[in-house]
């Protein structure tokens, strides 16, 4: 990572907002994250707080009809937002890609693997069939499959779970983007699989200069992947520290809830896991002032009142909390 | 490691060429799709094969012989003219499949397409197609091909105009409803992360993914076109004579159904089998492969 480079994405108070027949539901609410050139982000929240939303809304792979993206996304300096339809689809897959949640359903059922990371390679690098067939099977070798002349001719059913992630990934990363949207690339693989797709993602992004937003629940996954990390809670950022004081430092009571329900193995067996009472908000009926509140352990009068200021301290630290403020 | 993973592999290797395989090992248990499998060979064994099985003219008229019950010479016995009862079933196989093949020909290539743009892009495009199916949707389906011979006027080709157009909502309907499902799979939304351009979207992960409702729709919209046929045909509005046609056959037969009912029955029963095989394949087809109908 080198933060002396301007960097290659800026979000600036983003708002993605669903209409809804009860209204209209901002499942992100004003974001501002930034990620530098070769750097890991991680992006961590519960399910509900606007993780993957983020991401479609930066790839604007939501549908219009029913969502709306207001702020700023400089990509490379320009806003992602204000451009053309054709333009975006063309910075889709060449520029900045995604990997997604489900490899059991990422892939086309009916066709082959081979045939659907070639597709991207001949839209995006005006390779012919056989360069772009070729180009193919050279990443399934990247990805480690193991003869991958012969998977990339099959369909995906005769894959595992894990090796379709691969492919997943050889899709994603064929044309290399300079940025890549993880969403939840482990959570739907057992763990040995996990320990082996977070492996290969960290390689690959080794090899490159690529840069990748990890976004997961998984706080191991960040522990062994990320530089930074933007936890986010209710669409909005809660804090934002590099890796190593985030764990050991954390400054939001959110943050540290996440910390706490990490489950330790303790001798005894009978600790209870800690746990975040409650549950995310309904977006739709906010609570008054900081959102987290009403699960806060330290809530004070204030946070029923007045949403908390992002507070930046240290170097590269921010925090929206009063406890913070107040110190 | 790359052992394990080859076991893990064939556990794996699931879903779909499975249910494709059990989809067929399905059909060729049902009996009745078997049945109309048959059937339809027949069917078609008789369309294709009638200049063979039939020499001779099924128009020319013989009135010494009319209105001849079955016999050695006259198989299927004759009609009012005189004309060969059997040539002129087996040459109305033909009509009937080409119209069949046309009017389902005419709901595909319009339908679908139409279908196809409507799921995909949905808002205000859908909105629209949508409206204007359910203007067409509204008239029962014999009415709407009855109007529009009316309007077009009678024959052959417009024969099958009118009963395409009048399927054409059927076909927007069924695809649009299961382009709506196909376009929520993530590896949609994986080929759009990609910057795959919407008609290729279309073309390759959507149109192939929905194709077997099409299919099945197609089985059974072949026998409903030879039902509308035979019925234009009836009430003297479908494909005229001289050409053999069943409906109109049946229509000229009416005015000997005491007498001779044999002129009536025979062409009666080609309609009946004709129209049996195709829903009873459909069925099967539905049975076996629409996913809808898996429990």
């Amino acid at each position: 990572m080198n933060r002396s480079e301007p960097p290659l994405l800026s979000v600036r108070n983003m708002i993605t907002s669903f209409h809804t027949h009860d209204g209209i539901v901002n499942a992100v609410n004003g974001i501002d994250f930034d990620i530098f050139p070769g750097e890991t982000l991680g992006l961590v929240g519960e399910s509900g707080c606007g993780k993957s939303v983020t991401a479609m809304s930066v790839l604007r792979l939501l549908n219009p009809s029913s969502a709306t993206t207001l702020g700023e996304v400089i990509f490379k300096g320009e806003n992602l937002l204000d451009m053309t339809p054709e333009k975006m689809r063309l910075i889709r897959g060449s520029e900045i890609s995604m990997i997604f949640q489900e490899p059991m359903t990422s892939l086309n059922p009916i066709l082959t693997v081979g045939e659907q990371i070639a597709e991207s390679l001949r839209l995006h690098e005006k390779l012919d069939q056989e360069k772009a067939w070729e180009k193919a099977v050279q990443m399934l070798k990247l990805v480690q499959i193991p003869s991958p002349e012969i998977r990339a001719g099959q369909y995906p059913h005769k894959l595992s779970g894990g090796m379709r992630q691969r492919a997943m990934i050889a899709m994603a990363l064929c044309c290399s983007p300079c940025l890549v949207f993880a969403d939840e690339p482990t959570t739907a693989l057992d763990v040995t699989i996990q320990a082996q797709i977070i492996r290969l993602l960290d390689h690959l992004k080794k090899g490159s200069n690529m840069s990748v937003v990890l976004i997961t629940h998984d706080l191991g996954v960040i522990a062994r992947m990320a530089a930074r990390v933007v936890v986010m809670y209710a669409g909005k950022v809660v804090e934002e520290a590099p890796v190593v004081p985030l764990f050991h430092d954390p400054r939001h009571p959110y943050t540290r809830g996440l910390l706490n329900s990490i489950p330790v193995l303790k001798n005894d067996g009978q600790t209870r896991l800690t746990e975040i009472p409650g549950i995310v908000p309904n977006l739709l009926h906010m609570p008054e002032g900081c959102s987290f509140h009403p699960r806060c352990s330290r809530v004070m009068d204030i946070c029923t009142k007045k949403s908390p200021p992002m507070v930046h301290f240290m170097e590269n630290r921010r925090a929206a909390c009063w406890l913070v403020s107040d110190e | 490691m790359t052992d394990r993973k080859n076991v893990d592999t064939d556990q794996n290797s699931g879903d779909n060429t499975v249910s494709g395989s059990r989809g067929w090992a399905k059909l060729k248990r049902n009996r009745a799709a078997l049945a109309g499998g048959i059937l339809l060979l027949i069917y078609l064994l008789c369309a294709l094969g009638a200049p063979v099985l039939f020499r001779g003219d099924p128009s020319a008229p013989d009135l010494m012989n009319s209105l001849s019950p079955p016999s050695g010479a006259y198989f299927l016995g004759t009609d009012e003219l005189g004309r060969s009862i059997l040539g002129r079933i087996l040459y109305g196989a033909r009509v009937s499949l080409l119209i069949a093949v046309g009017v389902v020909g005419v709901g595909l290539v319009i339908g679908v397409p139409v279908g196809l743009v409507s799921g995909y892009y949905g808002g205000k495009t859908d909105f629209i197609i949508q409206r204007f199916t359910d203007m067409m949707l509204a008239f029962p389906g014999f009415l709407l091909a009855l109007a529009l011979v009316a309007i077009l006027g009678v024959g052959l080709k417009n024969t099958v105009i009118s009963i395409g157009i009048s399927m054409i909502p059927l076909y927007i309907r069924l695809v649009r409803g299961c382009v709506l499902t196909v376009k929520e799979e993530v590896y949609v939304e994986a080929a759009r992360a990609c910057g795959t351009r919407d008609l290729n979207i279309i073309r390759h992960h959507i149109l192939p993914n929905v194709l077997a409702p099409i299919i099945i729709q197609t089985s059974l919209g072949m026998g409903t076109a030879i039902l509308f046929a035979a019925g234009l045909g009836f009430l003297g509005i479908g494909v005229q004579p001289p050409t053999p046609e069943w409906g109109s056959m049946l229509g000229s037969a009416r005015a000997y159904m005491m007498g001779k009912p044999h002129v009536a029955t025979f062409p009666g029963i080609a309609i009946f089998l004709a129209v049996l095989s195709f829903n009873l394949l459909g069925d099967g087809l539905r049975d076996a492969f629409d996913p809808r109908s898996r429990i």
